[in-house]
């Protein structure tokens, strides 16, 4: 692969990639809230 | 859907079933030709800018409409739009968010199927042996309604009615089936996936055959990843990478919505909503990006991809790429690729009729069972049609108009409606009520003011785009007060099936075929003076592309194929135009038993 090419790939999948993670990490490690209050529909 | 109490189980089950509807088969056939189509790597820079300016903030907006929904007793888009606006016609806006999924469900099943037969085929060894011609020709066998490559009688639509059955037995499962499936799914599409990307990114040249003997999996990659910046500045790249992020995250339809009116009132959208989002972007930019343009320019050389790169790869091509693997290992990877691809597309048909049966469900109270059922025997109504006249057409225009413009024209009303009518300041604190992330400030505005421009720039450039999507030179030509020339391909000329006519007076006139041979013979002769190799695989690659549109230009079926789509392509635009009015009539009965009941909206 040329440089440019390289450059450009690694750098977009790795910005993905840890978003991808960290935003899914988060969700798994939130912990939910309390319903309480507000029913789920009619 | 149950309204009266359903709800996720999990959050995770949640985020999982909303990737698992916006990845679809797009991620893995669409991007990669995209991105070839306008600039490699250069595209990517309008392609991630878009997915901020457009893609989060309509996500945003989907959520949030489906969560506040779902707070008032309503599961799909009619009535969600109507609480949200004061006017009676929002609810027949709203429209669009079941009927786009119906139409779409209809013919996007039909390609689930085919990914169901092909895991059968590659089981049985049916791609063994054959040649690239060959693989190419058992799907166009496949699709002929005439033809049985296993003996069994219409076996294209057997298992278009058996994928249906199985999307239709999910669904009566209620949420719990839709979280299960995606549960498993979406993993085993992840891995599969990586699977395939790893051969991809380690292939090199070692597919270089003597038929190809300049082929390279890094050639693949240099032109999916090289940047040309100079296309940044063409509004035909930036209109593609709009498009794509919108098709890609499947907004548009209404299922988003849906889905979210299940989520609890206090619970976190803006969080879920981000993370759905990048899940797909995950899957289609880096998983995407890896399998078919590298495997295919291993094999075949990076000029028989940029001649052929298109969404026919999938079923033509990868099969007898993966033959090149040894008989095992051809097997495997035949299992893990269509496999992943029905999982993309499980995921999202079953998301497709989920808006159906919670309107059906709060508006005339039917259950799971029946509200699966009824949307399994719509779609197959809506989709034999496409099934039994794929060839003349049917299915690209349903495709068309209901996975291409409908998505544009809802998108676009849904944003306004959100920004403008129910109020950027309301609609910002319903994106962040119980929100477990802190959204930038600036992406009020960018909802308010920077969406609805682009959706509304990617309207107007479906319905005027110029002739060979070159922008600057009609804006030229406008200026200089000689008109704008339309492309087939624009909304107007399509309208008109201006490529049909277009393609008759071509097939008509004497003098196409020999203009054709001369360039073929034009051809040949650059591949016998050429010294680069590479150069002559790309001569070689036009040449066959010529002769095979000789072919088809001297078969006297091919004027009658195309006469025939002059028929067909009316009545697949009426079946849609009766469906949705048949929906608009349901949402006016659903309006009046509303009123009835007082429980009648603004």
């Amino acid at each position: 692969m040329n440089s440019s090419a390289l450059i450009t790939m690694v750098v977009t999948q790795v910005l993905v990639t840890c978003f991808t993670v960290y935003f899914f990490f988060k969700v798994l490690k939130t912990p939910n809230k309390d319903e309480g209050d507000f029913p789920p529909g009619p | 859907m149950s309204a009266k109490n359903e709800s996720w189980g999990t959050r995770v089950g949640l985020v999982l079933a909303m990737a698992g509807n916006a990845v679809g088969l797009g991620n893995f056939l669409r991007f990669p030709v995209q991105a070839v189509q306008n600039g490699g790597g250069a595209f990517i820079i309008p392609y991630l800018v878009c997915f901020l300016l457009m893609g989060i903030p309509l996500l945003l907006i989907e959520w949030s409409m489906g969560r506040f929904g779902g707070r008032t007793g309503n599961h799909s888009t009619p009535y969600i739009l109507d609480t949200m606006a004061k006017g009676r016609f929002w609810k027949y806006i709203g429209v669009f968010g079941i009927f786009t999924n119906i139409a779409v469900a209809a013919y996007y099943c039909y390609i689930e199927s085919w990914t169901m037969s092909y895991v059968f085929h590659s089981i049985g060894g049916t791609f063994e042996g054959k040649s690239q011609g060959e693989v190419a020709s058992f799907f166009n066998d496949y699709v002929d309604i005439g033809i049985s490559t296993t003996g069994i009688p219409y076996e294209a639509v057997i298992f278009y009615i058996f994928c249906l059955a199985l999307n239709t037995y999910i669904l009566s499962r209620g949420l719990a089936g839709v979280e299960k499936v995606a549960k498993i799914g979406m993993p085993l599409l992840i891995l599969f996936g990586v699977f395939l990307a790893y051969k991809g990114l380690t292939l090199g040249t070692s597919g270089a055959s003597a038929d190809h003997p300049t082929a390279s999996a890094w050639d693949g990659l240099n032109f999916l990843w090289t940047p040309q910046f100079d296309s940044l500045s063409n509004p035909k790249v930036w209109l593609a990478a709009a498009g794509q992020i919108f098709f890609t995250l499947s907004v548009g339809m209404g299922t988003i919505q849906c889905y979210a009116a299940y989520v609890r009132s206090k619970d976190d959208i803006a969080l879920n909503g981000v993370s759905a989002g990048f899940m797909n972007e995950f899957v289609e930019v880096v998983l995407g990006s890896l399998i078919v343009i590298p495997i295919a320019a291993g094999y075949l050389g990076i000029a028989w991809v940029q001649e052929n790169a298109g969404f026919g790869m999938a079923f033509q091509t990868m099969p007898y790429l993966f033959q090149q693997w040894g008989s095992v290992l051809a097997v495997i990877a035949g299992v893990f690729w269509f496999g992943l691809l029905f999982f993309a597309g499980i995921t999202s048909s079953l998301a497709m009729g989920t808006p159906w049966m919670g309107f059906m469900r709060d508006e005339f109270n039917w259950n799971n069972s029946k509200g699966a059922l009824s949307f399994g025997l719509i779609t197959l109504i809506m989709g034999l049609p496409t099934v039994f006249f794929y060839n003349y057409g049917v299915f690209d225009e349903y495709d068309y108009w209901a996975g291409t413009v409908s998505l544009v024209v809802f998108a676009l009303l849904e944003t306004i409606l959100f920004s403008w009518i129910f109020g950027a300041n309301r609609g910002w604190k319903e994106i962040n009520m119980g929100a477990d992330i802190k959204l930038p400030g600036l992406l009020k505005y960018i909802i308010k003011w920077v969406t609805p421009l682009l959706l509304l720039f990617v309207f107007i450039g479906s319905i005027i785009t110029p002739k060979g999507n070159e922008w600057a030179k009609q804006f030229s030509n406008l200026t200089n007060g000689n008109g704008w020339e339309l492309d087939n391909g624009s909304l107007i000329k399509q309208l008109a099936n201006a490529n049909i006519y277009d393609e008759i007076a071509l097939v008509k006139n004497p003098a196409t075929l020999p203009a054709l041979q001369q360039e073929a013979e034009a051809l040949r002769n650059s591949i016998e003076t050429s010294s680069d190799p590479k150069e002559v695989a790309r001569f070689q690659v036009q040449y066959e592309k010529k002769l095979s549109r000789i072919n088809q230009v001297s078969n006297p079926g091919h004027l009658e194929t195309l006469n025939k789509k002059l028929f067909y392509i009316p009545l697949a635009r009426l079946l849609l135009l009766a469906l949705f009015v048949g929906l608009s009539v349901l949402v006016y009965r659903a309006y009046k038993i509303r009123v009835k009941q007082g429980r009648n909206t603004p």
